[in-house]
């Protein structure tokens, strides 16, 4: 798991073509091309739904492009649509996620890299031990500390709370972010830590003035993991963080699954689109560091 | 002075206990926990009256648990085969050296930049029948087209299966492809030597050379399919009627809204079993591969370690 799970693809090599004849590749490009425009779909029709008015859409011609396009949808799914009792749109849901990702990003990354920073040069005893448990932790379902944590957490009164919702996401982010600054951190040659430990450097400071600073690009994709990963949850902020701090994504499901009135089906698009924004641009932007986050977060 | 180096000492000790409070209290404390809960009687509170197994017989009497059951038997065989036989397609149709792999990569990895609840709205929108893909369909001059699975209580779970797999299988491409890019290239060459053809170089020499990325896989997306709940409630919730009721969505109905907590943990538990199952295998040929390499590994290794020992020692 450790090893392969942290991979990004490398680029294709020159001098390679195989498949040789001109059927084969217009039969290749064919079966790619149509896999693209399947996956695009669901993009596209949530594209041109979230533009059309009602009236367009029960005309039910859902491939077609808006014959006017209106952004009244887009307005309506940010400000005025209801979700269950209340009719303000998912704005709030928007800051509700942001109050969320900002310290479930900051905290788990800092947690992280003290630990993967301790358990690949200081290996304190037992650590290893801590460290195996946690990695078969990350395959438990959610639903078996659910109940449990629920009850801890009102112990301490943090139930439904924005602390709350912290807490779980770092408790839940451990083992990935634990595993990233790890593996990251065995990578680099020791004998740098051995220098620095002869020159009288501490625990803290070879952290801060060695090893933090050549940490950047792991911080990154730690960053964009736990940005998406939190971002697209809905489980745990369901369930933890109270009605005051709803994430986007149950604002969002509650937004399309309010069974009274008649279903705006643009509004509902346009609210998809806008809770999947954020990852998506990051997506997009970050590219390669990505997929290297992600495909390493899979492991989850 | 000596004081100050035993607190020194400590200060590694120090920096993982939250990792150590993690660990125990929230991972081994809160299964633990689970356990215990579902050997009693509790039902909306915890209590202390222990009713051995009553809760696991109940829970096999229980019908809706059943389907549960049965329902993600049938999705995790058909979302696993079929993420990874599409998933690795696609990756080996992209290794061809294929213009504009880059955006191709990008097309086939977007869903999974997007949480589950947006995808599963998204997909039941366009299966609903009268204002979706059906009735679309219809309109191009097939009016007898019917596509109503997700209202068809037998039909339902595929469109679970369909909506997922296309969310997940561009993750699989990526992981295969760096499987794919990782095989040596004098293997295809020497095959072609050979003039052995390319789907028979994959099946027989490919994919056996991918076994570690194939087990990472099967792994990541049978513990994925185990965990199954944000779509459902994104896309049925759990309809209609119970038909595409699965066992993550069950238990968390029973927690919080039923209120029998004691049957949902035997739930939970239960769903620890198929994680164990599997992961034993996996840690148990990782563990070996991993003594093999040991055992095979030039000293060079054990160099690496020997003198840190020695400096930190020395330092203190």
């Amino acid at each position: 798991m450790q090893r392969t799970a942290i991979i990004s693809i490398p680029q294709p090599r020159s001098k390679r073509r195989r498949g040789g004849s001109r059927v084969a590749r217009i039969g290749l490009y064919a079966f790619l091309i149509s896999a693209a425009l399947f996956f695009l779909l669901p993009l596209y029709i949530m594209l041109v739904t979230s533009f059309k008015s009602m009236d367009e859409i029960r005309l039910g011609q859902l491939f077609a492009l808006p014959s006017t396009w209106s952004l009244d949808a887009w307005f309506a799914a940010w400000s005025s649509a209801c979700t269950g009792v209340s009719c303000e749109g998912i704005r709030g849901g928007f800051t509700n996620s942001i109050a969320i990702v900002v310290p479930s990003t900051i905290i788990p990354i800092m947690l992280g890299a003290l630990n993967g920073y301790a358990l690949s040069f200081w290996r304190p005893r037992g650590a290893n031990i801590l460290f195996g448990v946690l990695m078969v932790g990350a395959f438990i379902p959610v639903q078996v500390m659910i109940f449990p944590l629920v009850r801890l957490l009102a112990a301490v009164d943090l139930y439904s709370s924005l602390p709350g919702i912290v807490i779980v996401h770092t408790i839940f982010s451990m083992p990935m972010m634990t595993l990233l600054f790890r593996n990251y951190y065995s990578s680099i040659p020791h004998e740098l830590f051995q220098a620095a430990r002869i020159d009288g450097g501490g625990f803290w400071r070879i952290l801060f003035q060695l090893v933090l600073p050549m940490s950047a690009p792991i911080i990154v994709v730690a960053a964009i993991m736990q940005v998406t990963g939190v971002w697209n949850d809905y489980l745990l902020g369901l369930v933890f963080a109270g009605r005051e701090n709803l994430p986007m994504t149950v604002q969002l499901n509650n937004v399309i699954n309010t069974t009274t009135g008649t279903r705006e089906y643009n509004v509902n698009m346009a609210a998809t689109i806008l809770t999947s924004l954020v990852p998506l641009v990051l997506y997009f932007v970050s590219g390669r560091w990505f997929v290297r986050g992600i495909t390493a977060g899979a492991v989850k | 002075m000596r004081l100050k180096t035993i607190a020194r000492k400590l200060i590694p000790y120090g920096a993982i206990t939250p990792l150590a409070l993690i660990v125990l209290v929230a991972y081994v404390g809160t299964v633990l926990w689970s356990i215990k809960i579902s050997l009693t009687s509790s039902r909306s509170l915890p209590t202390d009256t222990f009713v051995g197994m009553t809760q696991y017989a109940k829970l096999f009497e229980n019908e809706r648990w059943l389907l549960s059951i049965e329902n993600l038997a049938i999705y995790s065989v058909l979302f696993i085969v079929a993420s990874m036989v599409i998933g690795f397609l696609l990756a080996a149709f992209i290794d061809q050296k294929v213009k504009a792999e880059g955006v191709l990569r990008t097309v086939f990895l977007y869903p999974y930049a997007m949480s589950f609840v947006a995808t599963g709205l998204v997909w039941q929108w366009m299966l609903t029948p009268g204002i979706g893909i059906e009735n679309a369909v219809r309109q191009w001059g097939f009016p007898n087209f019917e596509f109503d699975w997700i209202i068809d209580q037998d039909k339902v779970i595929y469109t679970i299966v369909i909506a997922t797999v296309w969310q997940t299988s561009g993750l699989v491409m990526a992981m295969m492809l760096a499987g794919l890019r990782g095989i040596d290239q004098e293997i295809w060459k020497a095959t072609r030597l050979d003039g052995i053809p390319a789907w028979r170089v994959y099946l027989s020499i490919i994919l056996p050379m991918m076994a570690p990325t194939l087990a990472t896989v099967f792994l990541l997306l049978s513990t994925a399919a185990i965990k199954l709940f944000d779509s459902v409630v994104a896309m049925t919730q759990g309809g209609p009627g119970t038909a595409s009721e699965v066992p993550a969505k069950f238990i968390m109905d029973h927690l919080f809204g039923r209120a029998n907590i004691a049957l949902a943990s035997a739930g939970a538990v239960m769903l620890l079993v198929p994680v164990v199952a599997l992961l034993a295998p996996y840690m148990y040929a990782r563990m070996h591969a991993r003594s093999n390499a040991r055992s095979h590994a030039t000293s060079a290794v054990n160099k690496k370690e020997v003198p840190l020992n020695k400096v930190s020692r020395g330092a203190t």
